[in-house]
């Protein structure tokens, strides 16, 4: 077992290197906001303002940071096995289109039953489609990495061609809207923050995030998934199946991921229509387990972090003039930073030493 | 009908032209032990740059060299990371990835205040072969095409020249399969994947441009759109070598021109379009299941090297 108290210099690692990382990310945004003729200190205050200025940025701050929960929970998990699932983009799309469906027939359910069936249909969609390269990597060693970028395409592509061809219910290429009976928006939140999309996905968001947890860290299936992480080899030859792991952690994963999904039709955007490109909240997941630290609760953390940068950069746009695009750099700096953190460490001895 | 097979071919050359590029730059990548998912990106740089300095002087070709320096710049960082820092070459190529992107629509917006380039006047124009673009039919499709066509050929030649015909070549290969042993021998594994990495980059980069300034005449940010994946793709499905990274392109290029003429041929009209998007993308993980002959990857390909070890 892991052990339970970390010792003080740990934590300063554990915390340092993401401390740092988003410092330096935002370094990197000022920069190139220099570099345009913008001013860094207005564009940031901007930003900040955006996040925090009103209950209605507030507001949207916690619906930009819900999907993001689940997608930055699914990339953890596969990560606490080994597996780097890049196919969380995918597995949040076939939710979405699940979530949409299921929320749209069977009006009139209660609307507790309505919004379980839908979410769950969206975790299924996910779990089924994260199986293909779960199975692929389990059963013929095939690197999930690739499988899961070439998985993402097909199912934009697939998605699409599903809209287009069979469920289509208007001229727009989208689905029938989601019945009343299955919708996430709180009404007594939204009039309270001014209109801002806060939805029940937040609160079960953060059941996952327990329920993942508690997984990871009290449960044998859990600690055998983690074994494989850490060694495989060992895990294997400690009597583990490591196959039965690979596939079951994909699973979860994927499960996770298309609940997301779903749980952001059925919360912001009440249909699913065709789209030219991937949401992106998948590859932002990859981003938030980073800086999380692939923990769960450091999930939450990277969630609001990423969250908030992309809700208060719409702000900063409209007040600032600088382009929303910036936060996009800040995210790449502050990823790349952490992917780095043998040059973090570098630059905190650094620092230390002159101390 | 031969007419709409020469102009299916001469589609499907223009289509595979800047996959082309970009395979043979993950080529390189991978086969020095480098893996390069920041091809997307690279490519993404590469197509903005172009558009915007062919925009800005009038000369494409200034454009297309200065995609290759902006690629080749990204791909730097990329070896920063994965090579000198030890990086997850994945995480590292993400991280590229929303670089490039948030980079190019940052200055999209600051230079022409909205999402996309105005259409681009001073595109690369059509190059015909002297003689040859006269043959009937074909001459047209083959040798009256793209200056980027042309180019995609001769430099999947030269990257076969210098892979498997020169010592870089072997070290590179060297460096890929078995870092420790080649550093025995005297290779500075750091010096290779460092040049392998920004070579990469430069291609990408070239192939970026061969989007936005060869095929279209615009950059926007669905340009590029996971082209650079899909040339990632073609590099698996190719075996890591430059003729079948060429082939596997050519190949993904014709799905490409059939998906985009498909209506017009006879049985095709059956086959839904979407299918032919797809297939690049499903042949490569049959590839790499081995239900089509097993694809390897080189030995130490993302694994980083520590010469303190």
């Amino acid at each position: 077992m892991v052990s339970l108290k970390p010792n003080s210099r740990k934590i300063l690692e554990l915390a340092g290197v993401p401390a740092l990382a988003i410092v330096l990310g935002l370094v990197v945004g000022a920069i190139a906001m220099v570099w345009m003729g913008y001013s860094p200190v207005q564009g940031y205050r901007g930003l900040f303002a955006g996040i925090f200025g009103d209950s209605f940025s507030f507001g949207e701050t916690i619906r930009s940071m819900t999907p993001l929960i689940y997608t930055g929970l699914a990339v953890a998990f596969a990560f606490k096995t080994g597996l780097f699932n890049i196919g969380v983009e995918g597995q949040f799309v076939l939710g979405m289109l699940a979530g949409a469906l299921v929320g749209a027939a069977l009006p009139g359910l209660p609307w507790l039953i309505h919004v379980m069936l839908a979410i769950g249909a969206g975790a299924l969609a996910g779990a089924c489609w994260a199986a293909i390269p779960g199975l692929l990597k389990g059963k013929f060693g095939v690197h999930e990495v690739i499988t899961t970028i070439m998985l993402n395409y097909v199912s934009l592509i697939l998605v699409n061609f599903l809209i287009r061809n069979y469920f289509r219910v208007t001229a727009q290429e989208a689905t029938a809207n989601v019945a009343p009976s299955a919708d996430l928006t709180i009404v007594a939140l939204k009039h309270l923050t001014g209109g801002a999309r806060v939805h029940w996905g937040i609160l079960i968001a953060l059941l996952f995030m327990v329920a993942i947890a508690f997984i990871l860290y009290r449960t044998t299936l859990g600690y055998e998934v983690r074994a494989v992480g850490f060694n495989p080899m060992a895990a294997q030859y400690g009597g583990i199946n490591v196959t039965k792991n690979i596939v079951l952690a994909m699973l979860i994963s994927g499960a996770v991921a298309g609940a997301g999904g779903a749980v952001e039709i059925l919360g912001v955007f009440g249909r699913m229509a065709v789209s030219p490109v991937l949401p992106g909240v998948g590859f932002d997941g990859i981003a938030v387990a980073l800086i999380g630290n692939n923990n769960p609760f450091g999930v939450l953390f990277g969630a609001f972090l990423f969250g908030a940068l992309k809700t208060g950069a719409i702000q900063m746009q409209y007040q600032t003039q600088v382009p929303y695009a910036i936060i996009r750099v800040v995210i790449a700096g502050i990823v790349f930073f952490v992917a780095t953190k043998e040059m973090v460490r570098w630059l905190l001895r650094l620092k230390r030493r002159e101390a | 009908m031969l007419a709409i097979l020469a102009t299916l071919l001469g589609n499907t050359l223009l289509y595979a032209t800047p996959l082309t590029f970009a395979a043979l730059g993950g080529m390189f990548s991978e086969r020095s032990g480098v893996v390069n998912i920041g091809l997307e990106g690279m490519m993404t740089m590469g197509a903005f740059v172009a558009a915007v300095i062919s925009i800005a002087t009038g000369n494409p070709w200034l454009g297309l060299f200065l995609a290759g320096a902006a690629g080749g710049i990204l791909a730097l960082l990329h070896a920063v990371a994965s090579v000198t820092f030890r990086a997850d070459q994945v995480v590292s190529g993400v991280a590229i990835n929303f670089m490039a992107n948030g980079f190019s629509m940052f200055m999209l917006y600051k230079i022409f205040g909205g999402g996309q380039t105005p259409h681009i006047q001073t595109k690369l124009v059509k190059l015909a072969v002297p003689g040859l673009a006269k043959i009937p039919y074909f001459g047209e499709a083959l040798f009256n095409n793209y200056p980027t066509v042309y180019l995609a050929f001769i430099f999947t030649f030269a990257a076969w020249l210098v892979l498997y015909k020169t010592p870089f070549g072997l070290r590179v290969r060297a460096v890929g399969e078995h870092p420790l042993a080649a550093d025995t021998v005297g290779i500075n594994v750091f010096l290779i994947r460092y040049i392998c990495v920004i070579v990469s980059g430069v291609l990408a980069g070239i192939g970026g441009a061969a989007v936005s300034i060869g095929i279209i005449a615009e950059f926007t940010e669905v340009t590029i759109a996971g082209q650079g994946f899909i040339a990632l793709a073609a590099m698996i499905f190719g075996k890591w070598t430059p003729w079948g990274a060429l082939g596997a392109c050519i190949f993904f290029g014709a799905a490409n021109a059939l998906d985009a003429i498909g209506q017009s041929i006879g049985m095709i009209r059956y086959v839904n379009p979407a299918f032919f998007s797809m297939l690049p993308y499903l042949l490569t993980i049959i590839a790499l299941a081995g239900f089509i002959g097993r694809a390897n990857a080189p030995a130490a390909d993302g694994k980083p090297y520590d010469k303190g070890h």
